[in-house]
């Protein structure tokens, strides 16, 4: 245990070890689906099997019946708005009246026992009269609405230059990605415990605790002083707990019943209880001129937005701002559309709209590149984004952008050897299935860089709050930060250690009622905006303590400081223990932290309406059965802009994290739909990658600029390891196939019976030869 | 709900006296995840994993008598994977570890699912399977035991006890075709045995049918192409022939797996592969000389 110890005093650029992680791994952890209340009941959420459908009635008669039943709950039993959502309150809490996708919630119960629950649910008779279920996203914006506000979500207008602005050269192409899930570990699950005072006390498993408080309190009609939220164990989200789940109905069978509640999800339902990422199809044409620059970029990107808005707005803003990629564009016409339809809503999921159009751009800069004749990395480096450049909405980047050196250092990584004949079967395309001809193994390599914005913009003002007390030596933060696994705990610790000269350090447990809000955990914010929060608050305290101790011994303040928990003056005259310097003071400051102001964007999609971005160069080597179309990664190397490394191993984590999700989106990971409904709700058929899918990723380089306006100038990383991932991974297939593959997830018949392709092309080779790309 | 622990076959009839509708659990590996769906709600359980009749295995004759119990762990150890190399490469693609200490064979045949990758195997090894209830026992093919998805000819109280299955038969191949590397449900499989004696191949598709098929035309096809003296093709544009029969031999579905395309094309790959690595190994060559582009 010295080690671990060790390492947890561990301050910022060090690997500090993670303080749930021992616990974690011991399986000693308290998840949310863990929580236990004496006298509670379980609850459980009725769906509709129907992707779109009337409701003639709701007979819960039988259901009430049955013995060990407490409540069941319909629509007419919300006491405040029915309806909730992240940026418009379109989606019900319970349908009436009408369903528009398979999985939505129409009534609850509350039963002594989780089967009972169960059985009492299968008990309500829903008088359903199915309809046509609208599921085409293409033809969604122009097809009868689905609902009152119609089935145009958002739609994003980016133009700028001249949009009859030509190039010599011109390539271009109709891409797909498909539904991906988070697949999060821990299913969705909570406890609501009725309050003496009329409220009720919620410990769940979410995002961002405020905004769940808010859409809670506005359904369940109470202040938001009496709907209390603590956070749960969180086992992954990824950006299935953005949006609400069960918060509000589990609250109000809390409140119905007058006893605890808890609800676990099963994992049918979280796949059907959360959303998704949105599918795209997106057609881009690629000008450039002779010397492959380029001239201009056309997009027309449709996102499929599902039943309800969720956080579609977003998604498209950033699928339309990011639609040329980390490159310099004069002249863009661009436009992105999410549309509403009978499939499961989508959401939030790591990258959030950068993923899809990165899939898109990186093949098009392919094509570009194969049109020229021009190495594709040179292409890329031609166009590279510098600081100074702007991107197509007009925003100058004024922060660092290391486009080139991504690329660069990336690129530069050995390739890994050929594989020989002596190779295990295992790790041959097909891995233990043992399927794989070595003559028809053809390897390929790809690569592919990605933009992605960083923190909330757009005009919305965030901001997240961060107490710290220093009590007797012992230095408290609280904020209400959501820990997802991404590390946020060790991190506040390493920053108050670091602003605090060792100080020992505890967390308390997030929640809504002793702090304000810390935002969300997603937009690869929270270690620039919670993390500058707690740094803030800890230097607050730091100079109320610095600042008596200056006039009790008269030195000044500016030769005082904390090393190993005691206060020292450089000329060694003031030499005291952190608690005995407070003087049995209690010194607490909190600190509301702000990132810079952004602005809405302007109808032709101008302004500047981002904090900041990170860039991330993937390059993907793959094996590829040509005859059974199962493809083997067997590395990524990677570069990433980091702005600062604060945690290497924490950091590490969020690039293979990342990583893993992209291999999945571009070999396995799809939510496949029939007809609006969800054919693989479950770990068997919703496939993942396993150890033997995960390739070794190598770090080429992390690029450390400090990024101005970053309080300890480190850029959020956990999303640009996934929006490049996929489109390299994707592109090493083309090279080793010689197919087009304009859709990701690949699937083993796009290869296999593709026909003949026009062959292997540049950056591929056979099995055993090394090749550059 | 009752749960009987019988410790011997006796014992597991007399629990079916008590409780007609109970139902048997092995390795529960199938079971527990239908229970967990709510798919399966068992007024009664037999648990077979203490019944002495269904552990392990034992060689009698020419023939591996193989206990129903038998986990897929124990079918990939050292002697049994020489004695059955066909049903070991099966076992090897079976989930994680963690299932293939768990499944067994027993439940596999129990389950009956098209995709069960020990299926194919059992068919081209002519498996007998031998189930027993307190009226007495009988012997079963393959396809008189799985006669459609997930449906078996078992009676009330009647319990897989054992499949028999000839020792070091030939040449034995076993490929799975997934959607990832590991951990998979087939999309398609197949099982090729080369009974060098016998002059005979026999080839299995699962997961192309409601149940495994056995495909005949190419089996019969190119046992009478092998130059048996010589274990070589006379001809080897014979292969394209063999795989074109058994693409046909397919009756493959579409669903969110994969395609019936997919699966009638990857099954001929998979057979041809099959059937070249076995000429190969017999050759003393190595099959990536000898085997044929598609
Ligand atoms: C994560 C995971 C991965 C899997 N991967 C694979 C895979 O790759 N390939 C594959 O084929 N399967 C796979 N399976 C399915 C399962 O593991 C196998 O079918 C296994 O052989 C079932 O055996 P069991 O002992 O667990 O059966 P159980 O679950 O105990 O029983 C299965 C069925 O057989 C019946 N049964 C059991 N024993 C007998 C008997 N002696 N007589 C009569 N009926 C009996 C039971 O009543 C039940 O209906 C997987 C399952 C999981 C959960």
């Amino acid at each position: 245990m010295s080690t671990a110890l060790g390492t947890r005093r561990r301050r910022l650029g060090e690997s500090a070890a993670r303080p749930d992680g021992v616990p974690k791994v011991r399986g000693e952890f308290a998840f949310s689906s863990d929580l236990f209340s004496e006298g509670m009941l379980w609850g459980h959420i009725v769906r509709s099997p129907h992707p779109a459908a009337a409701i003639r009635g709701i007979d819960v008669s039988e259901a009430l019946r049955i013995p060990g039943v407490r409540a069941v709950l319909t629509s007419d039993d919300v006491p405040g708005r029915k309806t909730y959502g992240l940026d418009y309150p379109d989606q019900p809490v319970f349908a009436w009246d009408v369903v528009r996708y398979m999985g939505e919630p129409v009534a609850a119960v509350a039963a002594v026992h989780p089967e009972t629950a169960r059985r009492a649910a299968a008990a309500i008779i829903v008088d359903y009269a199915p309809t046509e279920p609208l599921t085409d996203p293409v033809a969604a914006a122009d097809a009868e609405p689905i609902h009152p506000l119609g089935n145009v979500l958002h739609r994003q207008r980016v133009r700028t230059g001249d949009p009859d602005a030509a190039g010599t050269v011109v390539v271009e192409g109709r891409y797909e990605t498909g539904m991906q899930d988070q697949a999060q570990m821990g299913p969705e699950s909570g406890l609501a415990i009725p309050a003496e005072d009329g409220g009720v006390d919620l410990y769940i498993a979410t995002q961002w605790l405020h905004i769940d408080q808010e859409q809670m309190a506005a359904c369940l009609a109470l202040p938001l002083e009496k709907v209390r939220l603590h956070l749960a164990g969180v086992g992954g989200s990824f950006g299935a707990r953005e949006d609400l789940s069960m918060q509000v109905q589990i609250c109000l069978l809390a409140l119905r019943t007058g006893r605890p509640v808890k609800m676990v999800y099963s994992r049918e339902e979280s796949f059907l209880g959360h959303v998704h990422r949105h599918p795209a199809v997106m057609w881009y044409r690629h000008h450039a001129d002779a010397g492959g620059r380029l001239v201009k970029v056309e997009a027309r990107i449709i996102l499929d937005g599902g039943a309800y808005l969720s956080t579609s707005t977003a998604v498209t803003m950033n699928a339309a701002c990011m639609a040329p990629g980390p490159y310099r564009v004069p002249n863009a016409v661009v436009e992105a559309v999410a549309v509403r339809t009978n499939n499961p809503p989508c959401g939030a999921m790591r990258g959030f709209g950068a993923v899809q159009v990165c899939f898109a751009y990186e093949a098009q800069m392919d094509k570009l590149a194969a049109a020229l004749g021009l190495d594709p990395v040179e292409l890329r480096l031609r166009n590279a984004l510098k600081p100074g450049d702007s991107l197509i909405t007009g925003q100058v980047l004024r922060g660092t952008a290391p486009v080139a050196e991504v690329i660069r250092t990336c690129v530069a990584a050995p390739l890994p050897a050929g594989v020989p004949m002596t190779t295990a079967e295992l790790e041959l395309p097909g891995g233990a299935g043992r399927t794989a001809d070595r003559d028809r193994v053809r390897r390929g390599v790809g690569f592919a860089v990605g933009i992605k914005n960083l923190l909330y913009g757009g005009g919305f003002d965030d901001y997240s709050s961060a107490r710290c007390r220093l009590e007797d030596g012992v230095a408290t933060i609280t904020c209400a930060a959501v820990e997802v696994g991404q590390g946020f705990v060790t991190l506040a610790q390493q920053i108050a250690r670091d602003v605090l000269g060792g100080v020992d350090v505890v967390l308390a447990p997030p929640g809504t009622t002793d702090i304000g809000s810390a935002g969300s955990t997603s937009a690869s914010r929270q270690t620039w905006m919670s993390g500058g929060a707690v740094q803030a608050a800890c230097l607050a305290v730091r100079d109320r303590l610095l600042k008596s101790v200056s006039s009790r011994h008269g030195v000044p303040q500016e030769t005082l400081d904390i090393v190993d928990g005691r206060v020292v003056s450089l000329d060694g005259q003031v030499d005291i223990p952190i608690s005995e310097a407070a003087r049995g003071d209690v010194l607490e400051e909190t600190v509301d932290f702000h990132h810079a102001p952004t602005a809405e964007l302007d109808v032709d999609g101008q302004g500047d309406a981002f904090v900041s971005f990170a860039f991330a160069a993937h390059r993907a080597v793959v094996d590829v059965d040509l005859d059974l179309g199962l493809v083997r990664v067997l590395e990524i190397a990677t570069s990433q802009d980091v702005g600062r490394v604060l945690n290497p191993v924490q950091l590490v984590g969020q690039l293979e994290g990342g990583i893993a999700q992209g291999v999945g989106l571009a070999v396995m990971e799809e939510i496949v739909l029939d007809h609006g409904r969800v054919r693989n709700p479950s770990f068997t058929d919703y496939v993942i990658p396993t150890a033997l899918d995960m390739p070794p990723v190598h770090i080429a380089a992390l690029i450390e600029e400090p990024e101005p306006g970053s309080p300890m100038g480190a850029k959020g990383a956990g999303e640009p390891p996934m929006v490049s991932s996929t489109a390299a991974v994707v592109a090493a297939i083309r090279a080793a196939t010689g197919l087009e593959l304009p859709r990701a997830p690949v699937r083993p018949q796009d290869i296999a019976l593709a026909g003949s392709g026009p062959g292997p092309v540049a950056g591929s080779g056979p099995i055993t030869q090394e090749v550059s790309p | 709900m009752t749960v009987f622990v019988p410790a011997c076959l006796e014992e597991a009839f007399d629990a079916f006296d008590k409780c007609p509708d109970a139902q048997l659990l092995a390795g529960g590996t199938d079971f527990m995840v239908e229970v967990n769906f709510a798919l399966r709600r068992p007024p009664a359980v037999v648990c077979l994993r203490k019944v002495e009749e269904l552990k392990g295995w034992r060689l009698e004759h020419a023939e591996v008598v193989l206990g129903a119990g038998i986990t897929y762990a124990e079918l990939m150890g050292p002697q049994l994977s020489d004695l059955l190399p066909g049903l070991a490469q099966a076992s090897r693609t079976v989930g994680s570890p963690q299932i293939r200490n768990a499944g067994t064979l027993g439940g596999n045949l129990g389950t009956a699912s098209p995709a069960g990758d020990s299926l194919p195997v059992l068919a081209a090894l002519d498996a007998r399977i031998v189930v027993a209830s307190k009226k007495g026992r009988r012997s079963l093919g393959l396809d008189e035991l799985i006669i459609g998805p997930k449906r078996t000819t078992l009676g009330p109280g009647e319990v897989i006890v054992e499949v028999r299955v000839p020792a070091a038969l030939g040449s034995q191949e076993f490929l799975k075709v997934g959607t990832r590397n590991a951990m998979v449900i087939a999309v398609a499989n197949v099982a090729l045995v080369v009974d060098w004696a016998g002059q005979s191949v026999r080839c299995a598709l699962g997961s192309v049918g409601p149940v495994v098929i056995r495909a005949r035309d190419a089996e019969e096809f190119i046992s009478s192409r092998i130059d048996w003296a010589r274990r070589t093709l006379t001809d080897e544009g014979d292969v394209a022939e063999f795989t074109a029969l058994v693409r046909s031999a397919a009756r493959p579905i579409d669903d969110h797996r994969s395609t019936a395309d997919y699966r009638r094309h990857a099954v001929g790959v998979c057979a041809q592969r099959a059937l070249g690595r076995v000429l190969a190994d017999h050759n003393g060559g190595t099959w990536e000389q000898t085997s044929w582009a598609s």
